[in-house]
């Protein structure tokens, strides 16, 4: 903090005097923040009441569980690219924010937590609702602080939002106790440009970018992963020139998708568990390949020890941890994606691997057939989840941003969505949190709303945070909800199924109305369960200005595939 | 792959919640700690972890890369014994009678280069810095004769090669 305060001496605001719980309002004010999600309780009141004089600047959307909060922060930052804002009370308050910065942690999500804490003297004491929010928290944020006196507030709020949402994003929680936002001090703010002991961003090193161009250029069959680090790095536009010139298959982790049109010629697919046939396969024949901020997640990369061994490995990557932590690389491009795609673009000569592209589209074919076919264009009765994106897309024309939850339909939603156009993929992909649909759906819907946002969600994550639905009735957030019900834990169901001789352990749900309980929360509802009906539902849905709900009655027992068994190769992938 | 004893070497803001965040680090990956110390630096306001394990080089490297990636940690590095200078502290507190009573304690301080820190009417008190199988050598010579009291501190070690923190934060404060 030493080092904080030297760095903002020279200049020097006018200072006033005001209370912690106002000074933490004209620090979020500062960062550009006009919209936080929350839970009031009694460690935050103070602050509460700030929000109350500050309505005009500052809305508070009271979230019906603090686990909502994040998630809606979380939707809110991945569709905007901006830090959200989650506020909470201490104790219980602060325990059910974790689940969401662990998956914003995860997902390299710049979010800032803000929690309400007892008063200092209280500390240690077991005091009513005293939780050690810090210890809690600790494992799963990118930084954390408790400010336990007012006049530590601007520094500390300034050096949160830095940290969340400089280098690799991350969350940042800042606990404060209630003495310190009703204590009164001399409030000025400036904004934190850099804390020593944090390199957000390696400087990319010529040799690097040289060895790597060189290694693209005599590559005869390369082919690039890219992931949510095109995103973060704003470097869709980058990603796409180096693809067209060097013409190279490119496929995308689940994070990575919408950072390139899906339709583009090049773009291959998703790599990974569910992935693509091709480009799961075609990892362990290609020459070089070119992971562009991702993090070679076992979900992508099945077993490691079969994984792209045949091949030149160039990582580019911005978090120096992340290079050979799972995969070996032969060369690693540190650096912010934007500008180390920049340094290369000029090396790459134009090329082109027909061949080699031809090879992803016979691996398509064959998955066409056998699997994509009876998903997109199905003969039998049961409704399957992909024809539901592929009317999704048709009556969105691939603009939605589409916001899933976790399981089946989750992969089925990020096979066959289409988008053209990045920060449209919203769902937990490294922490898999069931319940992130809903309330993300909301927050996202707030950060863009002159876009359609779809929320596809199962039946099981569906109730984890439907109480959400009260967020969308009180501030009629036009987001558009749809249900796939399969009356299953689909995806526990699918591993039962295929690895546990088919014991169905606490995998069947009986369900309420779901459509009753849209229309409790004044949701306009509808429930399909034919295909005859599906085009006019979507459409209409689509069509319809506010809120709406839909549930599609789908096939009980479907599976998803292509699947890579847990602790298999690529080339062990799946089609049946 | 074999494993070692690595010293890593963390150079740190001093800030109260670094030593958790770090002992995660080895507690999600079920390293054990085999010694830690925390102590002021050569640098004025930067303070250094000396913490020893036993690992594999892959996994020593990946351990240090998540310390890095801390934010209070300026640089983390990690070094073989050969690498280093090291050395631990031990107390040991007996029974003042066995000076007189057992000639062999006598010869025992003597050839083990340890020294005595206070003598009372109860007890005494020695003080061994050295390798941890020195001290483990005393320990074994003393044991038969009763040790009041025995404690080891981690270990502290210096390297052969430079570490740069100064020059990382001068280019900070450049920027």
């Amino acid at each position: 903090m030493e080092t904080l305060k030297a760095k903002n001496k020279e200049t020097k605001k006018t200072t006033m005097k005001i209370s912690g719980a106002e000074a933490i309002i004209h620090c979020l004010l500062e960062e550009g923040v006009d919209l936080i999600y929350g839970y009031p309780g009694g460690a935050i009141m103070p602050v509460y009441d700030e929000l109350y004089k500050f309505q005009d600047k500052l809305t508070h959307i009271l979230a019906r569980h603090e686990q909502g909060a994040t998630h809606a922060a979380q939707g809110y930052a991945r569709v905007t690219g901006k830090v959200g804002v989650a506020m909470a009370t201490s104790g219980p308050g602060a325990t059910n924010l974790v689940t969401g910065i662990a998956d914003a942690q995860i997902d390299s999500t710049p979010m800032v937590c803000v929690t309400g804490q007892v008063f200092r003297h209280l500390l240690g004491s077991d005091a009513f609702q005293e939780t050690d929010i810090i210890g809690i928290s600790t494992p799963v944020t990118k930084w954390n602080y408790q400010i336990t006196k007012a006049s530590e507030i601007p520094e500390i709020m300034a050096k949160a939002f830095y940290l969340a949402r400089s280098g690799r994003p991350g969350p940042v929680l800042v606990d404060i106790t209630k003495n310190a936002q009703l204590e009164e001090f001399e409030f000025s703010y400036e904004k934190c440009t850099g804390v020593r002991s944090y390199k957000p961003v390696p400087k990319p090193k010529v040799e690097a970018i040289d060895a790597a161009a060189e290694l693209i250029n005599n590559a005869k069959k390369p082919f690039i992963v890219f992931g949510q680090g095109v995103i973060l790095g704003k470097a869709e536009e980058e990603l796409k020139a180096l693809v067209e010139k060097a013409g190279i298959p490119a496929a995308w982790t689940i994070l990575g998708l919408s950072a390139m049109d899906t339709d583009h010629p090049l773009n291959v697919g998703m790599v990974g568990m569910h992935g693509n046939y091709g480009p799961n396969v075609l990892t362990n024949e290609c020459d070089v390949l070119i992971a562009i901020g991702m993090r070679f997640d076992d979900r992508v990369t099945g077993r490691l020890d079969d994984y792209a061994k045949q091949a030149k490995v160039i990582h580019f990557e911005i978090d120096p941890a992340e290079i050979n932590k799972n995969v070996m690389s032969d060369v690693a491009v540190l650096g912010d994606s934007k500008k180390t795609l920049e340094l290369i673009l000029p090396k790459i000569k134009e090329n082109k691997h027909d061949a080699w592209h031809n090879e992803f589209k016979e691996k398509y074919k064959v998955e066409f057939d056998q699997v994509i076919n009876d998903q997109l264009n199905p003969t039998k009765e049961g409704l399957t989840m992909g024809e539901v994106l592929k009317e999704i897309n048709i009556a969105s024309e691939n603009k939605a941003v589409i916001v899933s939850d976790v399981g089946q339909h989750q992969m089925f939603a990020c096979r066959y969505a289409k988008f053209n156009q990045s920060k449209s993929n919203i769902t937990s992909g490294g922490l898999g949190t069931m319940g992130f649909a809903l309330p993300a759906a909301i927050g996202a819907k707030m950060g863009a709303m002159d876009r359609e946002v779809v929320a596809i969600i199962g039946d099981g994550g569906y109730q984890m945070t439907i109480q959400e639905l009260g967020v969308i009735n009180q501030h009629n957030v036009p987001v558009k909800i749809v249900v796939l019900n399969n009356e299953h834990l689909g995806m526990v169901r699918q591993w039962q199924e295929l690895f546990f001789d088919k014991r169905y352990a606490s995998t069947v749900m009986t369900n309420p109305d779901f459509v009753k309980i849209a229309e409790g929360y004044h949701i306009k509802a509808t429930r399909i369960s034919k295909r005859e009906n599906l085009k006019a539902a979507i459409e209409e849905m689509i069509a319809f200005k506010g809120p709406y709900f839909l549930e599609v009655c789908v096939e009980k027992e479907d599976n998803v595939f292509p699947m890579i068994p847990s602790g298999a190769s690529v080339s062990e992938i799946r089609l049946k | 792959m074999e494993k070692e004893t690595y010293t890593i070497s963390v150079y740190s803001e001093n800030n109260v919640g670094l030593l958790n965040r770090i002992s995660g680090i080895f507690l999600k990956r079920h390293v054990n700690v085999e010694s830690l110390n925390v102590s002021k630096s050569e640098i004025d306001g930067v303070s250094k972890f000396t913490i020893v394990i036993v690992e594999n080089n892959e996994n020593a490297r990946k351990i240090v890369g998540q310390i890095e990636k801390q934010i209070e940690v300026i640089k983390a590095y990690y070094h073989k014994n050969d690498e280093t200078i090291y050395q631990e502290s031990a107390l040991f507190k007996i029974k003042s009678s066995l000076l007189f009573d057992e000639r062999q304690i006598q010869n025992i301080i003597k050839e083990s280069n340890s020294e005595i820190v206070t003598v009372s009417r109860e007890f005494f008190v020695l003080s061994k810095t050295g390798r941890r199988n020195e001290v483990d050598a005393m320990h074994d010579l003393l044991k038969p004769y009763g040790i009041m009291q025995f404690v080891r501190s981690g270990r502290i070690a210096v390297t052969k090669e430079e570490m740069p923190i100064s020059a990382l934060l001068k280019e900070f404060n450049q920027n």
